[in-house]
């Protein structure tokens, strides 16, 4: 069993701090961590193979030389081999780029039988690269997974989570996986997996390695341009009532503002 | 009208247990206006059989064309669909063709795009065509709500979004509207699917779900314990509401994963957003600063939940949640 974990590198959410001056998020210096949704994919391809006793989980990461480390928490976390696809010509990459690129890398590296992703990234929240990314290699596309019941010879059971239900599915392998975090609970990596992360080579696939012409990737690549980007004003001003010690006053006011919005209109 | 979809705006329906969604009315509203700006016939593609009366809903939502992929087989899975959409974008060129952010849009649409190798810009909450160029302006909220990011797609066709569900109303149905329904067959498969459905959970508990929902009614870990949901679905009952919770109050299984608001959870757009000890992290605000009206109910009067809030109660959950409670039971009794 070859599986193979996509991992993309985001601003971690909890170091995020709002400007109080413009009210948008300051950027700089924000930490980089693992998109916290990749984890349970991790959690799963390990717990896969362990589970068959053989095989072997890769690792994938797209993005600047600093997401190495992406790469080496998740060696630590118990993959087997790990790969940072990295290249000035990638940058400025949309999803249909990105997927593209990552299709390269894993025919190159692959053949796998499992591409689990996320279902989307805390960042770009689009949730496109993976089912994209599935569609371009020709595998089985499963979104939304929330459980893996069944790995056989050739075919994977899951349960997808949809609106206003769930779907037990059965695909044949290859098959993409997004998953979602009810699926499981990641580990925490140990020091003895930290130490030997730090000995394994890491080696990096660039354009001309994954046999991508220039225009086919990053910016040139990308269908999608965006044209501006604008920073919402907070345009609410808020009524505030203290409810003190006259409860019934301010219940009657809430009582009635919510009788206005629920009217029908 | 010519009856033709060549070229046009195209949305893809939303079909839920064979029927035609809501959802695909509020696509065919964003539709009609980027068609009408474009002097474009405004399509609507139904993904599989659904009952005559259901099309006919479509042309009085404002579809001129209706296409629909008649299949005996109910619902296609998504590796017959893509290529059955893709073959009728091949021959029709659509300019510009929307699908709504839900599981199934989103998943249709991202096996799409790649097989057309085009754009595909996720969860837009506004959509224009750009006069001088006419090209479909697609603006997102990113980095948690806090950007909103515009987006084209300048050389590549059809150009395709997924738009938020709710970010607008279907407009009123009228049955006077002509269109033109075109059935494409389904032939017997002529190749196999790589998916096989082994089983359909329908949850009906639970209702619509709060990424749809009108009104919502949303607790944090200010409510206290668990059994308090109990009184947050009383009073979503007395509003015809869901109940919609925080990650600390979902991670203390007060309420399912189901009904998380936020980054890691939904996006939700209600008419009402109603919460109940919710400090209103960023994270959670990501999910749900796009509501229409904002009540929150917090004992903090600094809680950044006041902050995008529209009336804030400063006050003990404990206190006015049951007194509200109450208070809307009388008015709501048989005397009023
Ligand atoms: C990567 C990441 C992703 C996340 N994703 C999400 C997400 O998707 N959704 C989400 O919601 N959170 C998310 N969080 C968590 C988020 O940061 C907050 O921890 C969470 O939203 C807080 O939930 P809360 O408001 O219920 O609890 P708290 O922050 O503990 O707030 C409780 C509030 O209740 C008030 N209160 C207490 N008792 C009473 C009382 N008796 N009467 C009235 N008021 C009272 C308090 O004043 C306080 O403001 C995420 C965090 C991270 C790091
Ligand atoms: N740059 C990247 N490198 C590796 N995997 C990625 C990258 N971008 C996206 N992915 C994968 O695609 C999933 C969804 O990301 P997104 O489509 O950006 O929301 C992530 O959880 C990853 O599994």
């Amino acid at each position: 069993m070859e599986i193979a974990v996509m991992i993309k590198q985001v601003p971690a959410t909890d170091s995020v701090k709002i400007d109080p001056e413009t009210g948008t998020m300051i950027r700089d210096g924000l930490e980089m961590e693992i998109n916290p949704l990749d984890l349970h994919s991790l959690e799963a391809a390990v717990t896969l193979r362990d589970r068959a006793g053989r095989g072997r989980v890769t690792v994938f990461t797209m993005g600047p030389p600093s997401a190495l480390r992406a790469v080496r928490s998740a060696l630590a976390f118990g993959c087997d081999r790990g790969f940072l696809v990295t290249d000035r010509a990638f940058g400025g990459s949309d999803t249909l780029a990105t997927a593209r690129t990552l299709a390269a890398a894993l025919r190159k590296e692959g053949p796998f039988d499992m591409i689990l992703c996320g279902e989307r990234a805390t960042d770009g929240e689009t949730g496109q690269v993976g089912p994209a990314l599935g569609h371009l290699l020709g595998a089985s596309v499963l979104t939304y997974v929330n459980d893996i019941l069944e790995l056989g010879e050739g075919y994977v059971v899951v349960r997808r989570a949809i609106e206003g239900g769930e779907q037990v599915v059965r695909a044949k392998l290859p098959a993409q996986l997004g998953v979602v975090k009810e699926l499981n609970r990641p580990r925490l990596t140990t020091l003895r997996r930290r130490q030997a992360a730090r000995e394994t080579p890491i080696p990096s696939l660039t354009a001309e390695d994954l046999g991508l012409p220039k225009e086919r990737c990053g910016l040139k690549g990308s269908p999608t341009q965006v044209v501006s980007i604008s920073y919402p004003e907070v345009t609410r001003s808020c009524e505030m009532i203290q409810v003190g010690t006259d409860v019934d006053r301010a219940v009657s006011v809430l009582a009635e503002a919510l009788l206005k919005e629920v009217a029908p209109r | 009208m010519t009856g033709s979809p060549d070229r046009g705006v195209w949305t893809l329906a939303e079909i839920r247990n064979g029927r035609v969604h809501e959802i695909s009315g509020e696509l065919l509203a964003w539709g009609r206006s980027l068609a009408d700006s474009l002097g474009a016939p405004l399509v609507s593609v139904v993904p599989e059989s659904v009952p005559d009366g259901d099309l006919d809903g479509l042309v009085a939502w404002g579809a001129d064309v209706v296409i629909v992929l008649d299949s005996q087989e109910g619902t296609l899975p998504e590796d017959l669909l893509c290529p059955l959409l893709a073959r009728l974008v091949r021959r029709h060129k659509p300019e510009i063709f929307i699908a709504s952010a839900t599981t199934t849009g989103r998943t249709a649409f991202s096996m799409l795009y790649a097989e057309l190798e085009t754009g595909l810009t996720a969860d837009c909450t506004g959509l224009r065509v750009d006069e001088k160029t006419g090209m479909l302006l697609q603006t997102r909220p990113a980095i948690g709500g806090n950007v909103m990011a515009t987006i084209k797609t300048p050389l590549h066709r059809p150009q395709m979004c997924t738009v938020r569900p709710r970010s607008m109303k279907p407009l009123v149905m009228d049955p006077s509207r002509r269109g033109r329904i075109v059935r494409e067959t389904v032939e017997e498969r002529s190749f196999v699917s790589r998916l096989e459905v082994l089983d359909s959970i329908r949850d009906v508990g639970r209702g619509t779900p709060i990424s749809e929902a009108d009104i919502l009614v949303v607790g944090g870990r200010g409510m206290g314990h668990g059994g308090n949901f109990r009184l947050l679905e009383q009073l979503a009952d007395l509003l015809g509401g869901q109940v919609g919770a925080t990650r600390q109050a979902v991670d203390m299984g007060w309420a399912p994963y189901s009904s998380q608001i936020g980054l890691s959870g939904k996006t939700v757009s209600p008419r009402l957003y109603i919460s109940f000890g919710v400090s209103g992290a960023i994270q959670h605000i990501a999910g749900m600063s796009t509501a229409e009206k904002i009540i929150a109910v917090n004992r903090d009067s600094d809680a950044p939940i006041f902050d995008v809030a529209d009336l804030g109660i400063v006050g003990d959950v404990g206190e006015v949640l049951p007194a509200l409670i109450r208070d809307m039971e009388r008015r709501s009794g048989p005397c009023q």
